[in-house]
């Protein structure tokens, strides 16, 4: 797939919380219709770095440019890159006082302008795609945690975005729910979406993604393709994490 | 409530007036049946409508006000939130009595001096005082109520679009209003009791009325004893609306 500008361009990006430095000088670039895969112990900052793609974090220097867009503190460059970026989180993040097609109307009918019947009939459609349209008037706290996280995801593709990011999509979930998300995840990748996805689940990695990021201590150590990422890792550390997570 | 406290009540009640010796109570001063006690107990009653304007306006100011301050108050800019901060500090700090003195023989001269001519009655002087004072205090209560809120419903609420205005009126303050109610209806006693104070700039309520008719008729005990009872039922009927709000709020979130 060839476009004008990248979808994400992250240059020299540079992060602190108070005197803890998160991220060290991060150059990435993910281009339209990629897949990317992050990964790495926790606290490396592979999290931190996902949510300042779409400012739930502040970064302090470097630049960061979607879809031809740069990323500043002005308030129209947030609002018009969150409108192309979608967020799954680890939490799921659903609002409970809201039945489950409300969840996922509320941003079309506010953000987007649509009226009710639109933003419903958008809603269905997605809640078919991801495989509960049954569930649409239940509250969220009746849904297990893998339903939770489809209406998640749901919710994030009713606004259309043209980048999803999965910040660890099946962390908080039981073993046995974890398939359905990621069935849910593999079909969008295989429609062409871009995305980030931050996770540990590396047999979904490996059937999904374009290229695979290790982080380490805030520093990106790793870039390949799945095959030499796993086959043939250049660092010790890598290694050591492989070795680690693979074990079992 | 269970009807166990009220039958409770009603036996302290007549504790107090049987343990008493002879000639203690002269309770003929609000007695119906007698033309003078009519006209007294009639006047006493006909300051409910005063106390209950005077808390139901005030409170409902307050819960405007208490909102625009603790807004700023949470947000980002640090001006704002020093201001926020300044407002609550100052204002919880004013006893209501004094305040009360300040706006109403006060505020008119200012803002004479400023060349607006408004003068300030008695019942307007203390719903604003009422509601400025208290505001202070329901700013803190929505202050908790919306740091209670996790900061992943605000998250997710910006990663599909809303604005701040958005994010507040869909996402945040339905959620905070759960956990603000009980303390908010907690303020909202505060204020019927704290009415009484406007007995002091003349505004013709439940206390006032009482200590006209003391002064005419001499009898303090029986005509407060009235009092402390008006104000306790004015209290019970609001724990009681405020029970039936938070069970069916409460049935709203569990329901399907």
């Amino acid at each position: 797939m060839v476009s004008l500008s990248p979808a994400i361009n992250i240059n020299n990006l540079n992060k602190w919380f108070g005197e803890f430095k998160v991220l060290k000088d991060i150059n990435l670039t993910v281009q339209e219709g990629e897949k990317v895969v992050i990964c790495g112990p926790s606290g490396s900052g592979k999290s931190t770095l996902v949510r300042c793609i779409n400012r739930l974090e502040m970064h302090q220097s470097g630049t960061i440019n979607v879809r031809g867009t740069e990323l500043t503190n002005d308030p129209k460059s947030i609002a018009e890159i969150r409108s192309d970026v979608g967020m799954v989180f680890q939490q799921f993040n659903l609002f409970p006082h809201l039945s489950v097609i409300q969840n996922l109307t509320l941003g079309p009918i506010n953000a987007l302008g649509l009226s009710e019947k639109e933003a419903k009939e958008r809603a269905f459609l997605l809640l078919e795609r991801v495989k509960i349209p049954e569930q649409a008037n239940k509250r969220p706290s009746q849904l297990s945690g893998g339903q939770q996280q489809r209406v998640a995801i749901a919710r994030s593709l009713c606004m259309e975005p043209k980048i999803m990011l999965f910040d660890e999509p099946t962390s908080a979930l039981d073993p046995e729910m974890i398939s359905e998300v990621l069935d849910v995840i593999i079909d969008l990748a295989n429609d062409g979406m871009t995305m980030v996805v931050v996770t540990h689940e590396m047999g979904f990695a490996r059937k999904a993604a374009d290229r695979m990021i290790f982080m380490d201590e805030g520093k990106i150590v790793e870039i390949g393709t799945p095959n030499e990422f796993f086959e043939t890792p250049k660092t010790d550390r890598c290694r050591i994490f492989l070795k680690q997570i693979l074990q079992h | 409530m269970k009807i166990n406290t009220y039958i409770f009540l009603f036996f302290i009640l007549l504790l107090c007036g049987c343990s008493s010796p002879p000639g203690t109570w002269g309770w003929y001063v609000i007695n119906p049946n007698t033309q003078s006690g009519l006209t007294n107990i009639k006047f006493l009653i006909g300051g409910f409508s005063s106390t209950i304007q005077l808390s139901i306006i005030a409170a409902f100011m307050s819960i405007i006000l208490g909102l625009i301050v603790a807004l700023p108050g949470m947000s980002n800019n640090i001006f704002l939130r020093t201001i926020s901060r300044i407002y609550v500090e100052f204002i919880r700090a004013i006893p209501l009595l004094p305040m009360l003195f300040w706006v109403f023989y006060g505020l008119p001269v200012v803002l004479k001096s400023m060349g607006i001519n408004i003068n300030i009655d008695a019942f307007w002087g203390a719903i604003l005082t009422l509601a400025i004072s208290d505001s202070a205090f329901t700013a803190e209560i929505y202050r908790a109520g919306i740091q209670s809120i996790q900061k992943g419903q605000t998250e997710a609420a910006q990663t599909v679009g809303l604005n701040y205005y958005q994010t507040m009126r869909y996402v945040i303050l339905p959620q905070a209003l759960r956990r603000i109610l009980p303390p908010l209806a907690n303020q909202f006693i505060y204020i019927v009791k704290m009415s009484a104070f406007a007995s002091v700039i003349g505004m013709q309520e439940l206390t006032r009325r009482a200590n006209e008719i003391v002064v005419t008729e001499y009898r303090p005990l029986e005509i407060y004893t009235l009092l402390i009872f008006e104000y306790l039922i004015l209290v019970l009927i609001i724990s009681q609306v405020v029970r039936w709000l938070e069970r069916k709020m409460g049935s709203d979130e569990s329901k399907g």
